[in-house]
């Protein structure tokens, strides 16, 4: 059977919550594993925990982090940022993460996808992709979405595949933020051309987005961050409409 | 009065201390190895695996951790494989042909059908096969029950299958045999279900002393 993960991500800064949430009643809103550890009970099948600074001051903390988190929260972890090496990578994975995901550092030197494959398996190995349209094609963009590499995204899509990804995290930055739901166009695009988990990234808003994206064949998780940690909607909510609209999930 | 004392083979791949943790958290006694130790402390094994299938054989034996396991199996330990943990059980793989595995249990490791996306990596149920409803390491998980797997490789069902799960084929999700268990999903990461079964392996390793 197939099913379709609904991922909550999680912006940190030195080992804190970023963008805040309105959980109520949490003793502390800004601890990731708290958090993590909430929305595990609530029904998350994954946690993404994106290290938005990644400075090397603040790796020690983010290894901390993932400790306690691996201590407390019984679904898998993903932890992004700042990942240039296999020593960082395998620090991380010690520490706790079940995947690590790469980015601007696999742009930069895309061995250290097949590096990272090799050493830990695939299925450790997400690269995550940012891209946005360019009137041609989808282009991808490192640091952030801050610099244009002319690459086209299924290309790039491909080569991280073929280097030894075990999954794709595609962010739209054409919609990340603006809730008008997830870019069909630039994830048929990647699904069309690899065969390996696609996780689905960028501008959910409402119910029917979290539809939109699971139609799409290929498409094996959905992220969203804000509509869950304001409360808009919960992880039941979006898995109780996807089951209504036949889309296999494990229930909350 | 009741003992339980579990010993977690670090043979230094990936990830291993995940398993451990989840394994606190439901209050087992556990220790992790990092060489050979003598078996008498312990009422139970965990050998936890990730990533490639001879890489994993490869540092189990390296590190001398293979003699370990047979001998659980030949004095009845309780013994607990995880994904290739479970895989490494069999007589080998196709992920690497050269590599043959412990060959405990009979039979090749297979990869997943094109068609599928590969690796598989999702929650996936679980249906328990007739002959094991009372399986000790199952008790409390009715059928239908979500677990999370990450393979690209699949031990085929056989009689020491326990629980099947589907993914373009009908694969085995979990095995056992005497005091062999093993489950292709991993636990310590299926939430509630999942630590009910590390909570059920553990009072498996509990005896009276």
């Amino acid at each position: 059977m197939r099913s379709i993960r609904i991922v909550p991500c999680l912006d940190i800064d030195a080992g804190r919550v970023v963008k805040g949430t309105n959980f109520i009643d949490l003793t502390d809103a800004g601890d990731p594993v708290e958090l993590a550890s909430r929305y595990d009970a609530a029904g998350a099948d994954e946690i993404v925990f994106l290290d938005i600074t990644a400075s090397s001051s603040s790796r020690p903390i983010t290894l901390d982090l993932l400790s306690r988190a691996a201590s407390e929260v019984f679904i898998p972890l993903t932890i992004g940022g700042g990942i240039r090496s296999v020593d960082d990578a395998r620090a991380l994975l010690r520490a706790g993460a079940d995947k690590v995901s790469i980015n601007s550092s696999a742009l930069a030197r895309p061995e250290l996808i097949s590096e990272i494959a090799r050493e830990f398996g695939s299925q450790c190995a997400v690269v995550a992709i940012d891209a946005k349209f360019n009137g041609s094609f989808f282009e991808v963009y490192t640091h952030g979405g801050r610099n244009a590499t002319g690459l086209e995204l299924g290309t790039w899509a491909k080569v991280a595949e073929k280097l030894g990804a075990g999954e794709l995290l595609v962010t739209s930055m054409d919609r990340d933020g603006t809730k008008e739901g997830f870019d069909v166009g630039a994830l048929r695009r990647v699904t069309e051309l690899t065969t390996i988990p696609v996780i689905a990234s960028g501008g959910v808003g409402k119910l029917d987005h979290f539809l939109e994206g699971a139609q799409i064949e290929g498409v094996t998780g959905l992220l969203a961050a804000s509509v869950f940690h304001f409360g808009q909607l919960s992880i039941a909510q979006v898995k109780e409409f996807l089951t209504h609209e036949s889309i296999v999930v494990r229930p909350a | 009065m009741p003992l339980s004392k579990l010993a977690l083979i670090d043979y230094g791949i990936g990830n291993l201390r995940s398993v451990a943790k989840a394994l606190s958290h439901v209050g087992a006694d556990i220790d992790v190895i990092e060489e050979p130790v003598v078996l008498d402390h312990y009422t139970g094994v965990v050998l936890p695996g990730v990533g490639h299938f001879g890489a994993c054989v490869s540092a189990l034996r390296d590190s001398g951790f293979d003699d370990l396991i047979f001998q659980c199996i030949d004095g009845g330990i309780p013994l607990l494989g995880v994904c290739v943990g479970l895989q490494m059980l069999f007589e080998g793989s196709e992920e690497s042909p050269d590599t043959g595995g412990l060959g405990i249990l009979p039979g090749r490791v297979l990869r997943f059908n094109e068609g599928e996306r590969v690796p598989q990596m999702q929650w996936n149920t679980i249906s328990i096969v007739d002959a094991f409803v009372e399986s000790p390491l199952l008790s409390g998980i009715t059928n239908s029950k979500w677990m999370y797997f990450v393979h690209s490789y699949y031990a085929p069902v056989g009689d020491y299958t326990s629980a099947i799960a589907t993914y373009g084929v009908d694969y085995s999700a979990s095995i056992e045999r005497e005091a062999l268990f093993a489950t292709q999903f991993h636990p310590e990461k299926s939430s509630k279900e999942g630590l009910k079964i590390l909570d059920n392996f553990v009072s498996i390793a509990t005896i009276e002393r």
